[in-house]
């Protein structure tokens, strides 16, 4: 393991309910300070990916069975979630959940757990540096936020975790193209400006090439490809599956909304 | 008029007593989902550990306060750790089991200590706090109630919307996925919240035995009114546990006033089964707020 390598997994599978396996040997690198972007279709296992890493996997009745995750050589293997937080890594979950009776101020204060009793205001500061339309909502309720504020407002919360390696699970999902646009500038800013590793969760191929580094792809719970971002761009396959041209050029239409129903859970 | 005003204040002050008790109740299962049947003796507990400190023992009132809420606090606390942890993830039915095996548990464990007397407090209420306007008299018991439970409230109101560890525990009933990917420690919350509904229920429980008398079954049955008055309220309210608890206080001092003592303890549930089968979550249930 080289000195800039901030994630290493290796070889792991992941098993819901103890019967459903959905990763089959996935590893992968991440380097310190990079955009690194996972593609793949619905159910190809990315969110699964980014939960066996943040320790969220417990909580849906999921368990990593083999492999090994480091993360600057410490070992995440099935450490809760309150462990993983601390040491930097904090996941911003798929579908933009806030907490809808909290005001935009108070759910970016939330993002102080990992350090409670510590002084926030700066944090706050920065956040709505990055986000200024935050600033104008916070002492509205979240619930109320349309889709592009609720994106911002949920990295923002991440954001006030200082995080070292933050986990975007899709946020590109359901917003309109200039906003995709305004949100992955701001992301990209964050990894220049913070030094934050970031791993980008996409289904939007295009987009997120065109920010990341470095690019995997997945399939039925495996990684399928990999390579520079500018290499898959160019590469026939991804272009056909996940940039939505064909050979001809001719882009498909494929602006997939996915309904989020969560279940209420528990620990 | 003189009746009615005597009626209106004991009203308001039994009111804000239930209020506070069904507050407990509502902390608990908005932040880890438990129904708590074991709510009744939190409250005669409370008040057995003012009562030990204060005649038992004999020490200054300061002190007994202190003590029951440090006692209460921990109490809360240990619950959770020992019942409730090792219950999270087993279905509702199973908990609430559990929480009725700990009321009998409880019970029969201050009734083994205290037997099923009605001690007195001596009382310690200073006399300037009765209060007298016209014809208008207020024993001093009416008027405390009041204002500690105006003080309490204000306390909790502060801390759940500006302290950060109140922040957390809010975010863990709004979205405990979410608190978690932050790195919320939500087992603590649901620690907390324990400690900080137990320390509520010895408030009201002391209050309780201030006005009838401690004794094990009066209080405990007594603190089986937070559940028309949760139902009332809307299980997940807070602000509706207060106002379902005012009502609830409301209706029962009037009640007993204009028609008939007796009856006093039957109001509250015949407004229960009301309530149920004509607004299923109550009059103040939380609105969901649903974007799509
Ligand atoms: N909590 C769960 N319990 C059981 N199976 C699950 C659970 N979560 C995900 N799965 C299954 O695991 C597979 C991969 O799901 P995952 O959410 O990781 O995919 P994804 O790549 O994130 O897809 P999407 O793009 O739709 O979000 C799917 O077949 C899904 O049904
Ligand atoms: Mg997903």
């Amino acid at each position: 393991m080289e000195n800039n390598t901030c994630l290493l997994i290796n070889n792991i599978s992941v098993v819901y309910h103890d019967v459903i396996q959905v990763l089959k040997g996935v590893s992968l690198e991440v380097k310190k300070g990079e955009i690194f972007s996972l593609l793949g279709s619905n159910g190809a296992g990315k969110t699964t990916t980014l939960r066996a890493v943040s320790g969220l996997l417990k909580p849906e009745n999921g368990k990593v069975t083999e492999g090994s995750i480091l993360f600057e050589e410490k070992s995440l293997h099935n450490q809760p979630p309150e462990y993983i937080t601390r040491l930097g890594i904090i996941q911003v979950l798929e579908g933009r959940v806030p907490f809808k009776y909290l005001t935009v101020e108070e759910n970016l204060r939330v993002g102080t757990a990992t350090r409670w009793g510590k002084p926030y205001r700066e944090d706050l500061d920065l956040v709505y540096h990055y986000f200024p339309r935050l600033k104008q909502l916070r002492n509205g309720l979240a619930g109320y936020l349309s889709g592009g504020e609720l994106q911002m407002l949920v990295i923002g919360r991440a954001l006030m975790a200082h995080p070292r390696l933050l986990l975007l699970d899709e946020p590109s999902l359901g917003l309109a193209p200039f906003l995709v646009k305004e949100i992955f500038d701001i992301v990209k800013r964050i990894n220049e400006e913070q030094g934050t590793t970031i791993i980008l969760v996409e289904q939007n191929a295009n987009m997120a090439l065109n920010i990341a580094t470095y690019g995997y792809v997945m399939e039925n719970g495996k990684i399928v490809m990999e390579g520079k971002a500018k290499d898959l761009k160019e590469n026939p396959d991804v272009k056909e599956f996940y940039l939505g041209t064909t050979a001809k050029g001719v882009v498909k239409s494929y602006n997939e909304v996915k309904a989020y129903r969560r279940r209420k859970r528990w620990l | 008029m003189g009746f009615f005003l005597q009626l209106l204040v004991q009203g308001l002050s039994i009111g804000c007593l239930y209020g506070i008790a069904a507050l407990g109740f509502v902390m608990i299962f908005k932040s880890s989902s438990v129904l708590n049947f074991a709510h009744g003796e939190l409250l005669a507990i409370g008040a057995y550990i003012f009562f030990v400190i204060t005649i038992w023992l004999n020490l200054p009132i300061y002190m007994a306060f202190i003590i029951t809420f440090v006692g209460s606090f921990a109490l809360g606390f240990l619950i959770e750790r020992l019942f409730l942890r090792p219950m999270i993830g087993e279905a509702l039915i199973e908990v609430v089991m559990l929480t009725v095996g700990l009321s009998a548990m409880f019970r029969g464990l201050l009734l083994v200590i205290f037997s099923g007397n009605t001690y007195v407090f001596s009382n310690f209420l200073p006399a300037w706090l009765n209060i007298r306007i016209g014809s208008l008299s207020i024993s001093s018991v009416y008027t405390v109630t009041l204002i500690i439970t105006i003080i309490f409230l204000a306390i909790l109101g502060f801390f759940f919307k500006y302290s950060s560890q109140g922040i957390y525990m809010r975010s863990v009933a709004d979205n405990q996925t979410a608190a978690l990917s932050l790195g919320v420690n939500v087992r603590r919350v649901f620690a907390l919240s324990w400690a900080i509904a137990s320390i509520v229920c010895a408030i009201s429980g002391i209050i309780l035995g201030v006005i009838n008398g401690v004794n094990v079954h009066a209080i405990s049955r007594i603190g089986l009114k937070v559940f028309p008055v949760v139902i009332l309220g809307g299980l997940e309210s807070i602000g509706g546990a207060i106002i379902g608890g005012l009502f609830i206080g409301f209706l029962e001092t009037f009640v007993s006033g204009y028609l008939s003592t007796s009856l006093r303890d039957v109001v509250a549930y015949v407004v229960l089964v009301i309530i149920l089968m004509i607004k299923p979550y109550g009059l103040f249930g939380l609105v969901e707020i649903e974007r799509v």
